[in-house]
Parts: structure tokens; C-alpha cells; sequence
């Protein structure tokens, strides 16, 4: 399913410009060394970690996109190191538990 | 001062006189986690070149991650050397910081010696050095308390 539709089905909001890929899996975790170690490349992953190591260890396992939940919003210079790895970043307010149902609903599976 | 030694995997390239078809090195400063992650990104971005297999730089990436955070959390600093072999590819990282007391015990998984500052950032899950022991094929620690820590870790090429 690609980003752009899943980011309108579930309401996010972008906070970095908008670079459309495939997800192909959701990884959900707030600890760094298990991201790189367990997240697959094409995950979309959710956590309430968002700073500029997240990013670096996101591009290092190629991750196509960051869900930060509980309204937490990224600094500027995470924003811009995003965006130059192309990866997007978007915003809710819900839970990462909310957002895990909403994928499913969605038809990521 | 005592030094202490730890090492996996069956040695296939010496350490010393190996054919190097490309060497870099990459300077990792201690307390710097505004940049950390970039050694390891432009060590992905080097291999990418050299067009190897995805797969091993995707371990090579998660082993150099670990360790580049561990210099920054836990050294003053450190030279990050990539080795490319025609039949491997290898890491040499040897670092000027507080070296690591009981070896055994920083590789068991979930023990950690982060401080609040670094768990704050989802760091601490005492997976830094068994995600490298669980990605390389060769892997070997060198560690004085109070001098450094040299890491060395390789990955096969085939086979």
C-alpha cells in the first residue's frame, strides 16, 4: 500500500514534504538498537523516538516512513535530515496502539 | 592495566597483509549525537557503490551503527576503518575511551550500562554488541579499562 494512501486513511499529518513510496510492513518500537536490528526495509515505523539517530538508523535499514505518535512533532534539523533521506515522516495525536488497529483496518497486514 | 580479549567466528583473513581493494577511515567524536549514524551512513553509501550484495550491507549498516553509538556514548573518540577484501568485507574501530571491564557481560543481551540521558533517546536495550556478534561473521574485542576498545568484525562474501 503505498504512503499517501495510508496517510489519508488514517489522517496523518506530513511534517516533512511528501516522497511516495510502497509499505510493505509496519514495525512498532521505541527502543533504536531494535529497530535497525528488526525492522525490514519498506516498514513504515511507529514510535515516540524521533530524533536524528532514529533517522540516521531508519536510512541505514531502509525504512520508507516514520508515524510519530501522542501529537509528538520532529525538530527542525530532523525534519530536513529526513526529507534529504527521503524519508516522510507524519504526525497523530492517537496512540500507538490506535494507529496499530487503524493499519490493520487499513489492510496492511 | 588489563587488557582483555573476546572473539567469534573462524578467522579467514589475516588481520595484517590482507589485499585491501579499498580502505577508508572515518573520524567518530565522542558525546556527539547530533551526527551519530553518518559513519555508518557513508560507509552504506561506499558499499553501495562497490555494488555488493544487499543483504551484507544491511548487516555491515547494523553493526556499524552499534558501534559508532557505542564511541559516542561511551569513548572520547575513534577512527572507523573499512576494509574491502576481495572476499570480505571487515571494520576496524578503535576507540580512546573507558573500555569495557567484564566483555562476557556487555555481550549478554539486555545488560546495559546506559545512563537516563541515553535511555531517554531509546538507547539501553543492551543489544549494541550481540547485534554485532548476531551480523558479522567474524567479530573480536579488544578492551583496556581507562585506555579504549578496539572492535574488529567481517563478513564473508560468499559462502
Amino acid at each position: 500500500m503505498k504512503l499517501s494512501v495510508l496517510a489519508e486513511k488514517l489522517a496523518l499529518k506530513p511534517v516533512t514534504e511528501m516522497c511516495d513510496k510502497e509499505i510493505t510492513g509496519v514495525y512498532i518500537s521505541d527502543m533504536v538498537s531494535d529497530v535497525i536490528a528488526n525492522a525490514k526495509p519498506g516498514d513504515l515505523l511507529v514510535t515516540v523516538q524521533i530524533h536524528n539517530n532514529v533517522i540516521a538508523a531508519a536510512n541505514l535499514v531502509d525504512i520508507a516512513g516514520i508515524v510519530v505518535t501522542q501529537g509528538k512533532l520532529p525538530t527542525e534539523d530532523v525534519r530536513k535530515m529526513a526529507e534529504k533521506a527521503q524519508i516522510p515522516i507524519f504526525s497523530t495525536d492517537l496512540s500507538r496502539w490506535q494507529v496499530t488497529t487503524m493499519l490493520y483496518e487499513a489492510g496492511v497486514r | 592495566m588489563n587488557e582483555s580479549r573476546w572473539s567469534t567466528g573462524e578467522p579467514r583473513v589475516p588481520w595484517e597483509g590482507a589485499e585491501i581493494l579499498y580502505g577508508e577511515s572515518i573520524r567518530i567524536v565522542g558525546d556527539d549525537f547530533e551526527h551519530g549514524g553518518e559513519a555508518a551512513a557513508k560507509i552504506k553509501a561506499i558499499l553501495k557503490q562497490f555494488g555488493l550484495d544487499p543483504a551484507v550491507i544491511r548487516r555491515l549498516s547494523i553493526a556499524n551503527f552499534e558501534a559508532e553509538m557505542n564511541v559516542i556514548m561511551y569513548a572520547q573518540e575513534a577512527e572507523m576503518q573499512l576494509q574491502v577484501l576481495p572476499d570480505a568485507v571487515r571494520v576496524i574501530l578503535s576507540d580512546r575511551g573507558q573500555g569495557i571491564p567484564d566483555i562476557g557481560q556487555a555481550l549478554q543481551e539486555g545488560y546495559s550500562t546506559a545512563t537516563p540521558r541515553m535511555r531517554q533517546r531509546g538507547f539501553g536495550a543492551g543489544l549494541g554488541l550481540p547485534n554485532i556478534r548476531r551480523n558479522t561473521d567474524e567479530f573480536e574485542i579488544i578492551s583496556t579499562p581507562g585506555v579504549g576498545t578496539t572492535l574488529r568484525y567481517t563478513i564473508h562474501l560468499q559462502g
